[in-house]
């Protein structure tokens, strides 16, 4: 990247702290003078969202926490003496609750970017790595999260994902007592479950940290997906994407807003609202909406080890995207073949996620077997086979310049110039 | 001794090297153990590991549901009808196959686990295609001796250890 700007200190104290700890330097150089790919749209907020999306769950976590018992006998009813009788308890729990959803509406929108403009691919392939490993410490965070409140779909949930352990060959039922604490969910689970419900967002917090880290030394993608060349092709993060992002999150809040104060059960299961009971089970056990894509995977199939493998290999093969999908032009605006798969893909995701809430028999499984089919072959497929086939369509020549680049060299477009 | 020293062979640097790294690893071993078994249930589940029921006023085709370790067993006093079926059924072509006789003490009494083998639901009595037991998470099909017969469970339901105390006593665990 230029730094056509570089940080002085302005009077005595700022020169004074500059040379012991350059805190001051630091943060100008990563968030207000940091170049910035001039070219970026409304895709490229949703880091800044997520950022804001992870402190609000910590605080909002934190303050939930003075009033919560972790214990299965007071849990349930800690939860609506904190709706009823805690001092703003229900608009806490609330933004909690609905921030979890949140959270995973950003992330989704955030990943589904990267893979259209290829945000993944060299030099970023650690950049996305660290998001992948982001996005599973949230799942297993938010699945903790949700047994807290100790409701009949809380208990069952718990007992369905912990199961799946089981399913691993000769040590499973042994990692699983493990796991529990017990021969099935009851207080030590619950009591587990709640420390490193409050641990795992620290540790989220941490890697957010690297993730941002690798972002600031390989710089933005940009939606044409061209490298960054010059000082001409960038704008400092501050104020013009500190005012994008910022506009960005308050309609984010807008939406918010609404499922906090208009519709704050709507994306929640109303069996939740009854209290665990370990003898009975839920005539249909779902997971929060974020997760009903895998869980759909999960029942595809009629085996159950390889239901499972596959559930966690549909996360597993994000962690190798760099390394299926070789090509070298980025964006798939100019890749129109490429295109057409993402957003078949895109269909396919979302339908997973219908499908997952639906019983799992007649037309349900038979879509559901498809869509995983499909799944699977995007990445294992069609990937390979693009990147080695695929012909893109005339790209400019860079982020500032319009003209069609006729120098087939994609290479040279393509590296960035960011040591030069 | 004044022969040269071969770079190769192993000097007393190198057994101080291994040796610190050995008893390093050992201690680093033996703290994480307890902290890794902590996790395994405590004195006080394993201790609630039995449990007798009363089964001398279950009616013929009834059954008792018993908590056992947190889980509902499934204590069902089978008609004479329903053994016969579960005895036929032996000669068909289980996915995991167990004869009814090996899975009963006394015929008239079937004693299982009531988890279902696939992810830990609860299945419902008296439904699904073969008279038995139905899974409602995802769709699994028992027969009146437990057996998996349709369906994404692997294995049959299990049978917890019990034993007859007296006519009217079963002690599960």
């Amino acid at each position: 990247m230029n730094h056509d700007h570089e940080y002085t200190p302005s009077n005595g104290f700022t020169k004074w702290l500059d040379k012991r700890l350059p805190l001051i330097r630091f943060a100008d150089e990563n968030m207000l003078s940091f170049p910035t790919p001039k070219n970026l749209n409304y895709f490229w907020t949703f880091g800044f969202i997520l950022t804001l999306c992870l402190v609000t769950q910590i605080i909002t976590g934190i303050v939930l926490a003075m009033h919560y018992t972790p214990h299965v006998l007071m849990a349930f009813d800690s939860i609506e003496h904190i709706m009823r009788d805690v001092n703003y308890g229900w608009l806490i729990r609330y933004i909690h609750a609905n921030g979890a959803s949140m959270f995973f509406l950003a992330v989704f929108i955030h990943m589904f970017r990267g893979l259209y403009y290829g945000s993944y691919k060299e030099p970023r392939e650690i950049l996305w790595i660290l998001g992948v490993v982001i996005f599973l410490l949230m799942i297993i965070t938010a699945f903790m999260g949700y047994v807290l409140v100790w409701g009949q779909m809380s208990f069952w949930g718990a007992t369905v994902i912990t199961n799946l352990v089981a399913t691993i060959p000769v040590v499973g039922e042994s990692i699983l007592t493990l796991l529990l604490g017990g021969f099935s969910v009851d207080n030590p689970t619950l009591n587990r479950f709640f420390s490193l419900h409050y641990l795992l967002p620290f540790v989220i917090f941490g890697v957010v940290i690297l993730h941002i880290w690798a972002l600031h030394v390989t710089g933005n993608n940009n939606p044409t997906g061209i490298s960054v060349k010059d000082s001409n092709d960038t704008i400092s993060f501050h104020p013009y994407y500190t005012v994008k992002d910022l506009f960005a999150y308050v309609v984010f809040l807008l939406m918010f807003s609404y499922f906090i104060f208009y519709n704050p059960n709507i994306l929640g299961h109303p069996d939740n609202y009854i209290e665990a009971d370990p003898m009975v089970t839920p005539a249909h056990i779902v997971p929060e909406w974020y997760l009903l894509p895998f869980y759909a995977i999960l029942r595809a199939v009629p085996d159950k080890l390889m239901g499972v493998l596959l559930m966690f290999g549909s996360i597993v093969v994000l962690f190798f995207l760099p390394w299926l999908d070789t090509m070298k032009v980025r964006s798939a605006r100019y890749r129109p073949t490429y295109k057409i798969f993402y957003f078949t893909f895109l269909v396919c995701c979302l339908l997973l996620g219908y499908l997952g809430g639906q019983a799992p028999e007649g037309i349900y499984l038979f879509l559901s077997r498809v869509c995983t089919i499909y799944y699977f072959a995007f990445f294992l497929v069609v990937m390979p086979i693009l990147s080695k086939y695929e012909r893109p369509s005339p790209m400019p020549i860079g982020i500032s310049n319009p003209a069609i680049n006729n120098n087939l060299e994609m290479d040279d477009n393509l590296v960035p110039s960011g040591n030069n | 001794m004044t022969d040269t020293i071969d770079k190769n062979d192993p000097t007393r640097r190198d057994f101080l090297y291994i040796t610190t790294a050995v008893f390093g690893a050992t201690g680093a071993a033996t703290v994480a153990w307890p902290l890794i078994h902590q996790l395994n249930p405590d004195a006080s589940v394993s201790a609630l590991s039995s449990v007798e029921a009363d089964i001398s006023s279950i009616p013929e085709g009834g059954s008792l549901k018993v908590a056992w370790r947190g889980k509902p067993v499934f204590i069902r006093r089978r008609t004479k009808e329903e053994i016969n079926i579960a005895e036929k059924e032996d000669a068909e072509n289980l996915p995991h196959p167990e004869k009814d006789e090996e899975r009963v003490k006394n015929k008239e009494w079937l004693v299982v686990v009531g988890v279902c083998t696939h992810l830990g639901c609860i299945p419902i009595a008296d439904k699904g295609d073969f008279g038995g037991w139905f899974c409602p998470c995802h769709g699994s099909h028992y027969d009146i001796s437990g057996r998996i017969r349709k369906g994404p469970a692997p294995t049959n339901l299990e049978v917890p250890p019990y034993e007859f105390v007296n006519e009217n006593i079963i002690r599960i665990g």
